[in-house]
């Protein structure tokens, strides 16, 4: 349990579409314990929780995580509003990342802001494909982060205005038979989560996701954050998304948890 | 520097300030951020005879100055608490008070002769969670329920007892007399106060459980009020707790009747605040030239 609580710099702050803004913001301590799939949790000024944001990129030289967030509501819309050397109040690193193979490609599939935690998986892999869906063109983010660092990047809109028009599990299933992968790690909405996660098990794919739960103390103790989860035992439990998760195997999930929007 | 420490049904805690039941689980990941013995005791997560699962997700809302939960008492069941997490907890300088809860009175004994038998310092039973169907709310809503309860486990249990008791009451004074008649040591409140929030695109309440309990800075006016009516009704020390986030809050659930208090929610935005409030409230005290922290409890002078 390497998390800590501080108060840190954002160094360069960049508008990528209407309601997403990236951040990079200078945390040495928190940067050098970081990993792929992890979050941090921020606070926000007159709010009573704190918002939890994944860890985009991870950089140990330079001492900087970069977030990418999503307006949603009041609490993000005040975040969003920071500028470029205000302090971000972080509790980070949080949670359990992706676990990269040692060998082989990986796919990264994301849906919407789901995009964003994939990226340092990515990089650190031996090798990696990215299938990213969007709504329309005007929503796309980090397109050419992605192509800078994996082999191939398809893209998939909803309305078709860019890529191939449609959900990216087809594209996915596309991957899947053409290439032998060693893992697909998968963040997004959880109804993509679970086409995902199908077609990885009938390509016999080991398939790794990150999970979303509306979340309190971020650390495990408050038990809010709930997942129900199957345990090697084969028993049912509710698993917490920020002690547990937020990456989760596949196999372990139960996506049709009644309630879950 | 002033005396912080106080004693509650004859156990001393350095400090009058304990993490509330449910928000700090069992001390361990909080630990992380700072030395858990910063408190004077902690009061670890609900427990009943049996593992529960709890509610399915979401569990939480955010509200203006607060937040709902509907956890519905998710824990590892008593003999995992005592097995796995309280020899860690023993280890550390601080009291530990035992959160327990059940859905029937032979439950509720039967947890609590359990866990009697082990090395908790404290029983504190909670008899007012409003998220689990047959939560133990039900006994607290009502005097005699909420008598009949502190009686049967008043017989099976060998450490200090308190009752913590549930705001959603028309009479909290009334309640507070009937479990001091029927043997508590102690009495904490306020748990939570039953709300509800609604998703207006979708139509659907935002927790699973449709209601949660409400909690944070929005509660803390109702606390006070409800600390200092059942204050005044009873000889027993009463733990206060509800939207707390300061040493001024500290302070003023102090004046208005409590002998100690719990920090909850406060910690979700600020993991740390256990150590400021500390360090604040010494410094109110020395500065208004007090030398026992109790010397607040219950000085309100009201009109
Ligand atoms: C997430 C959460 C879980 C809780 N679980 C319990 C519990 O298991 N047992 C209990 O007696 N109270 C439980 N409570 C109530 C708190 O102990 C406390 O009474 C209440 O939150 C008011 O204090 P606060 O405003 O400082 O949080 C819980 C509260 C929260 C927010």
């Amino acid at each position: 349990m390497a998390y800590q609580q501080g108060s840190f710099p954002i160094v360069e702050k960049k508008q990528l579409t209407e309601d997403v803004f990236s951040f990079l913001v200078r945390c040495p301590e928190v940067a050098a314990q970081s990993e792929a799939g992890q979050f941090v949790h921020i606070r926000v000024e007159g709010f009573s929780l704190r918002r939890p944001i994944s860890i985009c990129e991870v950089d140990r030289d330079a001492g900087t995580l970069r977030l990418v967030m999503q307006v949603r509501g009041k609490g993000t819309d005040a975040l969003a509003a920071q500028k470029e050397g205000d302090f971000l109040d972080m509790l980070a690193p949080l949670g359990h990342g992706f676990r990269i193979p040692e060998e082989g490609r990986i796919l990264v599939v994301g849906g919407g802001i789901g995009v964003p935690p994939l990226l340092q998986a990515a990089k650190e892999s031996r090798g990696a494909d990215a299938v990213l869906g969007f709504r329309s063109a005007g929503q796309v983010i980090l397109a050419e982060d992605y192509a800078a660092v994996c082999g191939d990047v398809q893209i998939a809109t909803d309305d078709g205005s860019l890529g191939r028009k449609g959900t990216v599990v087809p594209i996915v299933a596309e991957k899947l038979a053409a290439e032998r992968y060693a893992a697909v790690l998968a963040c997004g909405p959880t109804r993509m989560l679970e086409a995902v996660a199908t077609a990885a098990r009938e390509a016999g794919v080991p398939c790794q996701v990150s999970m979303e739960e509306r979340m309190g103390c971020g650390i495990g103790a408050c038990l809010v954050c709930a997942c129900k989860t199957r345990k090697a035992d084969g028993s049912e439990d509710f698993s917490h998304v920020c002690k547990d998760g937020p990456v989760f195997d596949a196999e372990r999930v139960f996506f049709k948890e009644e309630g879950r929007n | 520097m002033a005396d912080l420490s106080v004693k509650i049904a004859g156990v001393t805690m350095k400090n009058p300030m304990i993490a509330a039941s449910g928000t700090v689980g069992f001390g361990q990941e909080y630990g992380a951020l700072f030395p858990i013995s910063t408190l004077g005791g902690i009061s670890t997560k609900g427990t009943t005879l049996h593992r529960r699962p709890g509610n399915p997700p979401p569990r939480i809302a955010e509200t203006p100055a607060g937040l709902l939960n509907s956890v519905g008492l998710q824990n590892p069941g008593a003999d995992a608490f005592l097995a796995e997490e309280l020899p860690r907890l023993k280890q550390e300088d601080l009291v530990v008070i035992a959160n327990l809860a059940g859905s029937t009175l032979e439950e509720y004994v039967a947890v609590v002769e359990k866990v009697s038998d082990s090395d908790v310092d404290m029983i504190e039973l909670n008899i007012s969670c409003p998220n689990v169907k047959a939560g133990g709310a039900a006994f607290g809503v009502s005097a005699a329920c909420a008598a009949e309860v502190t009686a049967a486990v008043r017989k099976v249990c060998k450490k200090p007892l308190i009752i913590k008791l549930s705001p959603n009451v028309s009479d909290i004074a009334e309640i507070a007399r009937a479990v001091e008649a029927a043997g508590a040591d102690a009495i904490s409140l306020i748990n939570t106060l039953l709300g509800m929030r609604i998703d207006i695109r979708t139509r659907r309440p935002i927790l699973r459980n449709n209601v949660g309990g409400l909690s944070g800075p929005a509660v803390f006016p109702v606390a006070v009020r409800m600390v200092w009516q059942a204050s005044r009704a009873v000889k027993i020390p009463v733990i206060g707790m509800g939207g707390i986030s300061s040493a001024e809050d500290a302070v003023e659930m102090m004046l208005a009747g409590a002998s100690a208090f719990q920090i909850g929610s406060a910690l979700f935005a600020d993991p740390t605040c256990p150590v400021k409030i500390l360090e604040d409230l010494n410094r109110y005290l020395d500065e208004q030239g007090i030398a026992s922290v109790t010397e607040l409890t219950g000085m309100v002078n009201p009109y």
